[in-house]
């Protein structure tokens, strides 16, 4: 792989008169599992849409794979994002398999309807998400793990380069939230992705991913230092803690690994 | 009775009419109720009034500058919830009591009491010309072109607008494409219910259909037969009884919504288990 996935040069986003993000800085490299850290607030959610083109930053440049990201969104092809909140209306009458086919509209384009080829890439990320048998449930009938596994499905529906997940288990149960974090673990692997995975769980958060991104207004990137899970844990925790109640701003620090 | 209803000219006119309208009506209700819109066609069909007094007082056929309010006023209300500080709901209320108003203004202004405001308000669907009728042609082949075309995508917005504007769904253009479509089927459903009476046959449809149907395209169907039946049903029960056929219309349409919304359990249960 290699390259640069996504770059962020002195990203300011103001909203209603509040600074949201501050002289950001950012580069991830193409291939890494990256995990948003940071307090309800503090711009987590703003980061994510930053970078999908979903909020244009009143200063600064965002470059996903080097391309705008409204330039890059028209390709259909290169984003596979979870939102927050992905079921608007729980009442909704559309099937599993339909919902993952969603994924696949960008590529197909307008005016085109989905094909043979569509149908068995979309069964496939179902079984790669472990549930095939619910492709003809309604989507409003499932429990929130599964809901969330046919979200992530459609997201992969894209075949994407980067996969964006924005909460991903909020209000899912300690077992579940480990199996989606292990299990887009397996899938970055497969399918050779980025991931970004906005999460308030610091714990889960550390046991997964690559790097950690701690935002609060300004951003702060921990690298994990070359030792065990739980030493990474422990460290991190620290750092987290003190990025959380402290006043001192945090510019981006490389390699940080106290 | 019947034979009147085949024969007379004006009455095919409004029986070709009827499903011409309740078919455009019930497709669209599906998205307006899956979207969570109702109020915007509300909004959307009270704004036609000033664009109707505005033709009254412009002595041109209040057709034209009716459909030109409503869609001035859906395109401001899309505008004016994404460029400015305001509710989708607050914006609806200001613009269509504000193009209400404009209308009473206007009416006072052409002093055409004595034309046929009554008939723009509540419907009248007997007096429906070989013109109007063309009108409500062009405009079902517009809309039903446009849905078909971008089904797809209108799904996806509805559904997912984030997800959909990231996989390259050009969001934007169709909402307010949508809202376009909303606003001609508005002005052409004012010959059948009138304005005050039109959001009803853009919700209750599309609510009727969601209490029977597990999928969207089915939902589509159900809501697109259930508005015709109901119009054809109406006219000719209003016929027969001599009453206002827009308000037998629409009385048809809620009895059938509140028979569903009381079978619904049972109908869902009996559609799982087949």
């Amino acid at each position: 792989m290699g390259g640069i996935a996504v770059k962020l040069d002195r990203v300011w986003v103001n909203y209603n008169g509040a600074t949201i993000l501050e002289d950001v800085n950012l580069e991830i490299e193409a291939g890494r599992y990256v995990g948003i850290l940071g307090p309800n607030g503090a711009g987590k959610s703003t980061l994510l849409k930053v970078i999908l083109g979903l909020i244009h930053p009143n200063r600064g440049q965002v470059r996903v794979f080097g391309e705008a990201p409204e330039k890059l969104r028209l390709r259909g092809d290169v984003v596979g994002y979870l939102p927050q909140r992905p079921l608007g209306n729980p009442r909704f009458p559309v099937t599993v398999l339909d919902v993952v086919l969603m994924g696949r509209y960008g590529r197909i384009g307008l005016l085109k309807r989905p094909r043979r080829a569509d149908r068995e890439l979309a069964r496939q990320r179902l079984e790669d998400l472990g549930i095939p048998h619910l492709a003809q449930r309604l989507i409003g009938d499932l429990s929130g793990g599964e809901q969330q596994r046919v979200f992530i499905a459609r997201a992969l529906g894209v075949e994407p380069r980067l996969l964006v997940l924005d909460e991903p288990t909020v209000s899912l149960d300690a077992c579940v939230q480990d199996d989606i974090f292990e299990l887009v673990n397996t899938l970055k692997e497969k399918l050779h992705l980025t991931v970004l995975i906005v999460s308030h769980d610091i714990g889960t958060v550390a046991r997964h991913v690559d790097d950690v991104i701690c935002i609060n207004r300004r951003i702060h990137v921990h690298q994990p230092p070359p030792i065990g899970r739980l030493g990474l844990e422990s460290t991190f925790g620290c750092a987290v803690e003190y990025l959380f109640h402290g006043e001192i701003p945090h510019r981006v620090v490389r390699a940080h690994d106290d | 009775m019947m034979i009147d209803l085949f024969t007379l000219g004006f009455l095919q006119r409004a029986l070709v009419a009827g499903i011409l309208v309740s078919l455009l009506c019930g497709m669209l209700s599906t998205f307006v109720v899956l979207r969570r819109m109702a109020f915007i066609g509300v909004g959307i069909s009270h704004s036609a009034f000033g664009g109707v007094a505005l033709g009254f007082l412009l002595g041109v056929d209040p057709l034209w500058t009716g459909i030109g309010f409503a869609l001035l006023v859906a395109v401001l209300i899309e505008w004016a919830q994404t460029h400015t500080a305001v509710e989708e709901d607050t914006a609806i209320g200001i613009f269509f009591a504000a193009s209400m108003a404009l209308g009473l203004i206007f009416l006072h202004l052409s002093r055409a009491y004595n034309v046929d405001v009554f008939g723009f308000l509540f419907g009248n669907i007997l007096a429906i010309g070989t013109q109007q009728l063309w009108q409500i042609l062009g405009v079902t082949v517009v809309v039903l072109a446009v849905i078909l075309a971008f089904f797809k995508e209108i799904v996806f917005l509805s559904f997912d607008e984030e997800m959909a504007w990231v996989s390259g769904v050009p969001v934007k253009a169709l909402r307010y494409l949508f809202l376009i479509l909303l606003a001609l089927v508005v002005i052409v459903t004012i010959y059948l219910v009138g304005i005050i009476l039109v959001s009803a046959l853009l919700v209750i449809p599309g609510a009727i259909a969601q209490n029977l149907s597990r999928t969207l395209k089915h939902m589509v169907g159900v809501s697109a037969g259930v508005a015709v039946g109901a119009a054809v049903s109406g006219l000719i029960l209003s016929y027969g009884i001599d009453f206002p056929s827009g308000a037998t219309i629409v009385l048809v349409l809620a009895a059938l919504y509140l028979l569903t919304s009381l079978l619904r359990p049972w109908l869902l249960c009996k559609s799982q288990h087949q």
